[in-house]
């Protein structure tokens, strides 16, 4: 934390959207500061598109206040979005350009003159490792390479801030892999990025700081440490048992058993000492089919604040 | 916003419906610069000689093809003006997602609407100057008449362009378009005076025919190719397709609106 914090670049107070009778977001109240990696996290449904949609000044606030870069997305939508990069949830490229001509077009829309927008194009093309494909119609790209140049488009402005919906659903692992370091690199290089997603590793891996969202609200703020520390435990012992029938666990732990969740095919046992507590219940005639001791993550978070899991 | 700046962003669209273009207008040769040129070959030229036998008055003094061929331009112009402005919508908004792209950056949904708006005028001229060359070529016109034809056409096309694409953008799904082609394109096509003088038509289909658009606009795009425009019946017939342009376009900033930004 620096002692003179500068001025947030999105504050957003008792913000909400409804759509008729149904509250898409309900009062919610955020702060993204210069620089940092922003997440929301949670299920499909928790509201995170329509917030994101809000702060890229692309749908209409309806109630509460938001500013984005200093200005108000109701009288200055035109101006925001000049300055900021927008990596919607569905690819929206131009199937019948090449790769290059789709960066070049949307440069335009930026006011960049043509040598401009072929200089930046190359640049990016490059920057998202597509440099091979730069000919290539986007049609037949695969959705990795797609989302790597919805990527590279949201940059031609050379943005402050970038909003990424989702910018992993859908790719292969190695694909997001590719895709996390390249916003990394971005990171890196000073750009504030903000994101939305429903997985606990992406969050994990990029953000420097995340609320989670569930049912239209805001249900806990923090670091990924931090809410981690903060509503779970510091390990968590996952058991399956035959015919997926936990037995009594009751009175054979020794106390290590902070809290449990029984999902459908197992328990999770949180608890600081998995080892431990794994040991204890084998003393004690406990035969799970597998059992694994493993860190507390988001996921877990997840649980404890809805009792419901992040992917269904 | 300034207005230099919403004349630039509607530009931008311009521009990027143009740059597709360069990439596709082969798929599109057909029904905008071909089909008009058979209709004349095949009904002037074909039909006509029988027709012309017939009736050596001719039809309004002048022979079938001269007749048939400022019908056939402004027909064209709504044919050529409906397709741009209802396939293309649905892709834009729904399925390539397309304009959803571009009020990403500083373009907003209304200038997407009026971008697309002018780029279905910029097709409809493109086919009116290919067609008009055709008719000077077969003496069926002369070039300063044509010259007052071209922007009839483009009226036309605009006028067409404006409400349909505010419906297309409204719709969830394409089906309604064939029903559009069918039930109201198609019919004012045959009966709105481009074949035959719509005084054949009993009264009350007189009555119709005169209520449509297409009437208006083959009134006065004939009127200048025969040189016997009436100056009241044009002011009708400018004011009827003109207030289509600004209602439409209207229309579609509501829709354009609700289904980009809602």
């Amino acid at each position: 934390m620096s002692t003179t914090p500068a001025a947030p670049l999105i504050r957003a107070r008792e913000l909400t959207k409804r759509f008729g009778d149904f509250t898409a977001v309900d009062a919610v109240e955020f702060d993204v500061q210069p620089g940092e990696a922003f997440g929301f996290l949670g299920p499909n449904g928790a509201g995170k598109t329509s917030t994101m949609r809000m702060i890229g000044c692309v749908s209409p606030v309806t109630a509460g206040t938001l500013e984005v870069l200093g200005m108000d997305p109701r009288t200055d939508g035109s101006a925001i979005r000049r300055r900021l990069g927008v990596v919607p949830q569905a690819d929206t490229l131009d199937m019948e350009l090449t790769v290059m001509e789709n960066l070049i077009i949307y440069g335009r829309y930026f006011d960049l003159s043509y040598r401009e927008c072929r200089t930046r194009a190359q640049e990016l093309i490059d920057f998202v490792q597509l440099t091979e494909k730069v000919d290539s119609q986007v049609e037949p790209l695969s959705g990795g390479m797609k989302r790597r140049l919805t990527i590279a488009r949201s940059l031609m402005n050379e943005p402050e801030m970038i909003l990424l919906d989702e910018p992993t659903t859908g790719l292969d692992p190695q694909a997001r892999h590719l895709v996390w370091e390249r916003l990394y690199q971005l990171k890196k290089q000073g750009v504030t990025l903000i994101l939305t997603t429903h997985y606990m590793d992406e969050a994990e891996q990029l953000c420097d700081r995340l609320v989670v969202m569930d049912k239209a609200q805001i249900v806990a703020e923090g670091t990924p440490r931090e809410l981690i520390e903060r509503y779970s435990s510091r390990e968590v012992l996952e058991l399956r048992f035959e015919d997926l029938v936990t037995p009594r666990l009751d009175g054979k732990d020794g106390g290590l058993i902070e809290r449990s969740e029984q999902l459908p095919d197992r328990i999770l046992l949180y608890t600081d000492h998995g080892e431990e507590l794994g040991e204890t219940l084998y003393a004690e005639g406990v035969r799970p089919v597998t059992s694994l001791v493993r860190r507390s993550s988001l996921e877990d978070v997840f649980l404890r604040l809805t009792g419901r899991r992040l992917v269904e | 916003m300034s207005g230099r700046a919403t004349l630039r962003s509607i530009l931008r669209v311009v521009e990027h419906h143009a740059f597709v273009y360069r990439r596709t207008w082969h798929g599109s040769v057909f029904s905008t610069f071909l089909n008009p040129v058979l209709y004349l070959a095949a009904l002037g030229v074909g039909l006509g000689a029988f027709v012309d036998q017939s009736n050596p008055a001719g039809i309004e003094g002048v022979t079938y093809a001269m007749f048939l061929a400022p019908g056939i331009l402004v027909a064209s112009a709504m044919n050529t003006a409906t397709f741009e402005s209802t396939y293309p919508v649905m892709a834009g908004i729904r399925w390539l997602k397309t304009y959803v792209g571009m009020i990403l950056s500083p373009l907003n949904a209304r200038h997407v609407a009026t971008g697309q708006l002018l780029w279905a005028g910029v097709r409809v001229a493109l086919g009116g100057v290919i067609f008009l060359a055709v008719m000077i070529a077969f003496g069926a016109t002369g070039i300063s008449q044509a010259l007052l034809m071209l922007p009839v056409a483009i009226l036309t096309g605009l006028a067409f362009a404006a409400p349909i694409q505010a419906f297309a953008a409204a719709q969830t799904n394409d089906a309604p378009f064939a029903s559009l082609f069918r039930f109201v394109i198609m019919p004012m096509f045959i009966f709105s005076g481009t074949f035959f003088p719509i005084s054949q038509l009993p009264d009350l289909l007189q009555l119709v025919a005169v209520a449509t658009p297409l009437w208006h606009a083959v009134s006065l795009s004939r009127g200048i190719a025969l040189g016997m425009l009436d100056p009241a019946v044009a002011v009708i017939n400018l004011t009827y397709l003109s207030a289509m342009v600004v209602v439409g376009l209207l229309w579609s900033y509501r829709t354009f609106d609700r289904k980009l930004t809602e």
